[in-house]
């Protein structure tokens, strides 16, 4: 069969399973919009190639499929990189595809021409450019391949416009992958594995830490076996909540920098840590000098690249998190932890009284209420797809999530602008789920444009904007570590609700603690979109944090706060 | 100084993607070779970059994920021979010509070329071995000098070879 390079794009994502694609077109990306149109593809028009990254993002995370976006030469594509090294630092398998100046024109400073295979080399899993229409096919089919096998991660295609035009063969199963044979290495040496199992079943203080990696293998049923076979306590990162029950008793919670002041200090004490799936990230030891000192280090890990790279261990286990413990798991002696884990109790019992949720209704409207009782409304099932900041660390503690990818967040970029944009992809990829945004006023600003989209697209997502008039963790950090310098964090912004009106969608806004409830209550049964404008305390910060490059045992408890004193003062 | 060997595609762009992952990890390199293998799809690569056990592993790693990478290996503590190769201009008058000829000798080094004022000198060897050459050349006076930068292999049956790949003909890497 004889098809356009465009076309065979078209036919070889469809032959994929890819049913959406996000994207925004442009000059050198039209003929493959031109065969878009006349395909079973849904083509979701974004107001920004950023969002469209975030998008596919978003689709990526909450499916746990390959997201699919689109953009045309030179600013389509710079547009994108934010995006993308979103999609790479949390390991996400993202596929974009941008439109490129005809072969012939390449390097020649054309119109709208960038390098942004160039541009995008460190950000990328993979990325290539295609000249012939011939190699339209194999190449996207490699891209699905390597976003999503091993440590996954986006690949950008960079098409040139007579790749997209000329006209070839097109057959799907002629056109396999033909990756590069790579040197096979042995996983792990079984001494290192008769290490671990040793260390597991003589620990007497050991604690696992899980992330992101247990979701992406797939591992959640022979983890949940593992982690009770060995009885051992469970301390998740920010990518890796969902993947282990919150309810759960064995589940302490979020680790690092605003973890819990139990769970910080678990790791502290432990004398073993399991790492399962999680590359310690500075956000998560605080000062590898001082970090887990006493505990001997099991890393289960599927990069070679991560192991020994921040944190020394004692036995790596390279490998996918499900196949390792599948491994493990006969191995594993039932230990009953008893000291330990009453130890862990009594730390738990003293953050407990000390948490803002034991405080009743004294007028004031905390974040943490707000993401509290929204966790009750959705009685935790909903997907929340949140930005980076305050909100998303008072999301990580006070929503708590018993299932896998019903979390999405930028946890490794950081990205401000990823939430909204995101949420739109989850709600493709799982129609069906109630679908929150939960973001800063700041972050909000960022991306709003995307609320157009969703009106365009006439889809159903809830936006909870935690609006404190602050970009409120750099106001946080000016307050604890410039003297309350707040300089360019006091921010003004739109009547949110208002806005959300202009581009049609319901909005409200909410400044007392009696209205939180029934307002989510109206959102989650309006049949469309609702925003909620959530006006909360301005100078609230998230406790506990462990100051950057701190100690993880010493951190700025609640009780500091001022905030906290005076509202039981007013008691 | 660490030394790696690398095997890789033979495209456009794969020698930026390594030179690139060395300086995100802030890693200099010394010295970089690459040339064509017996199969013409794959070079091979000899890296040596000022950097210590550590991050030579993160470099040797961080170089394999690559798709273009088929095998990254840091092969400096094993038996190892290191090459280097200089062309060397040196000044040769009448009076200091015969004093040369017995230096290259020594050295093993050979003349490749012969003007009225000066010598070209090619020599192999260790890196000590051509520093070393250097060295007694510099009082003679050094017009112009250029070296290889070091080709490595290691001893014995201590192979490295990659599998080998199907051919992928017409798909550019980013250049």
């Amino acid at each position: 069969m004889k098809l356009t390079g465009a076309e065979i794009v078209c036919e070889t994502l469809t032959a994929l399973g890819t049913k959406h694609v996000f994207g925004y077109p442009g000059g050198a990306i039209l003929p493959i919009y031109d065969a878009l149109g006349k395909s079973k593809l849904h083509h979701i028009l974004v107001r920004h190639e950023q969002g469209a990254t975030h998008m596919a993002d978003g689709y990526a995370r909450a499916s746990g499929g390959v997201g699919v976006a689109m953009a045309t030469s030179g600013p389509g594509a710079t547009n994108m990189v934010t995006g993308i090294a979103t999609a790479m630092l949390d390991s996400s398998p993202v596929v974009c595809i941008t439109g490129q100046v005809s072969s012939k024109l390449l390097g020649s400073d054309a119109f709208q021409e960038v390098d942004i295979t160039g541009i995008t080399m460190p950000i990328t899993k993979h990325n290539v450019v295609v000249t012939r229409a011939e190699d339209v096919a194999r190449t996207l089919r490699e891209a699905f391949v390597i976003a999503s096998s091993g440590r996954p991660g986006p690949v950008l295609v960079d098409i040139t416009k007579d790749a997209q035009q000329a006209t070839c063969d097109y057959n799907f199963d002629a056109a396999a992958p033909k990756l590069p044979q790579k040197r096979k290495r042995v996983n792990y040496e079984k001494a290192d594995f008769d290490r671990a199992v040793e260390l597991l079943n003589t620990a007497k203080r050991p604690l696992i830490l899980a992330g992101h990696g247990i979701m992406v293998s797939g591992a959640m049923k022979v983890f949940d076996q593992f982690v009770h076979s060995a009885n051992i306590p469970v301390a998740m990162t920010l990518l890796g909540i969902g993947a282990f029950p919150a309810n759960d008793p064995m589940n302490l919670g979020m680790m690092g920098m605003h973890g819990e002041a139990w769970v910080n200090h678990a790791i502290q004490e432990a004398d073993l840590l399991i790492a399962v799936g999680m590359r310690f990230d500075d956000r998560v030891t605080g000062d590898l000098k001082t970090y887990a000192r006493d505990a001997r280090k099991i890393h289960i890990e599927i990069d070679r690249s991560e192991i020994n790279k921040n944190v020394k261990v004692d036995s790596a286990l390279v490998g996918d998190a499900r196949e390792v413990l599948e491994a493990l798991l006969p191995h594993i002696k039932h230990k009953e932890h008893a000291d330990w884990l009453a130890h862990i109790r009594e730390l738990r019992g003293d953050s407990a009284v000390r948490d803002i949720q034991g405080l009743p209704d004294n007028g004031h409207l905390y974040a943490a209420h707000v993401i509290n009782d929204l966790w009750k409304e959705t009685n935790g099932e909903a997907i929340v797809v949140t930005d980076v900041g305050q909100h998303q660390m008072w999301e990580a503690q006070y929503y708590h999530h018993n299932s896998p990818r019903t979390l999405v967040t930028s946890g490794g970029l950081g990205t401000m602008g990823f939430a909204t944009p995101a949420a739109i992809g989850a709600k493709f990829a799982k129609p069906d789920a109630d679908v929150w945004v939960v973001v800063g006023d700041g972050g909000f600003q960022m991306t709003m444009c995307e609320l157009a989209t969703i009106v365009q697209e006439k889809i159903k997502v809830n936006i909870a904007i935690i609006n404190n008039g602050f970009l409120g963790m750099v106001r946080q950090w000016q307050e604890f570590f410039y003297d309350k310098r707040y300089v360019a964090t006091p921010m003004i912004a739109p009547d949110f609700a208002a806005l959300a009106n202009a581009f049609g969608i319901r909005g409200e806004r909410i400044t007392a603690r009696g209205d939180v409830v029934p307002t989510i209550r109206a959102a989650r049964e309006s049949k469309e979109s609702f925003l909620i404008d959530f006006r909360v305390e301005q100078e609230d910060s998230v406790y506990p944090m462990v100051p950057a490059g701190g100690a993880l045992h010493e951190m700025i408890r609640r009780p500091d706060s001022p905030l906290v004193e005076t509202a039981a003062q007013e008691l | 100084m660490q030394t790696l060997v690398a095997y890789v595609e033979n495209k456009p762009g794969v020698l930026n993607r390594v030179s690139s992952l060395a300086r995100r990890l802030a890693i200099n390199i010394d010295s970089l070779t690459v040339g064509p293998t017996d199969n013409q799809e794959i070079a091979r690569m000899t890296i040596v970059a000022h950097t210590d056990e550590r991050g030579a592993h993160r470099l040797e790693a961080s170089l394999e994920k690559q798709v273009d990478v088929l095998l990254a290996e840091n092969v400096s503590e094993r038996p190892l021979l290191e090459r280097d190769l200089a062309m060397i201009k040196v000044t040769a008058d009448q009076t200091s010509r015969p004093h040369l000829m017995e230096l290259i000798k020594v050295f093993r080094a050979r003349v490749i070329d012969v003007a009225p004022q000066s010598l070209i000198l090619e020599v192999s060897g260790t890196v000590d071995k051509i520093d070393g050459l250097l060295e007694v050349l510099r009082p003679f006076g050094v017009l112009e000098m250029v070296r290889s930068g070091r080709i490595a292999m290691t001893r014995g049956g201590d192979l490295l070879q990659p599998p080998a790949f199907p051919s992928t003909e017409g798909t550019k890497t980013a250049a």
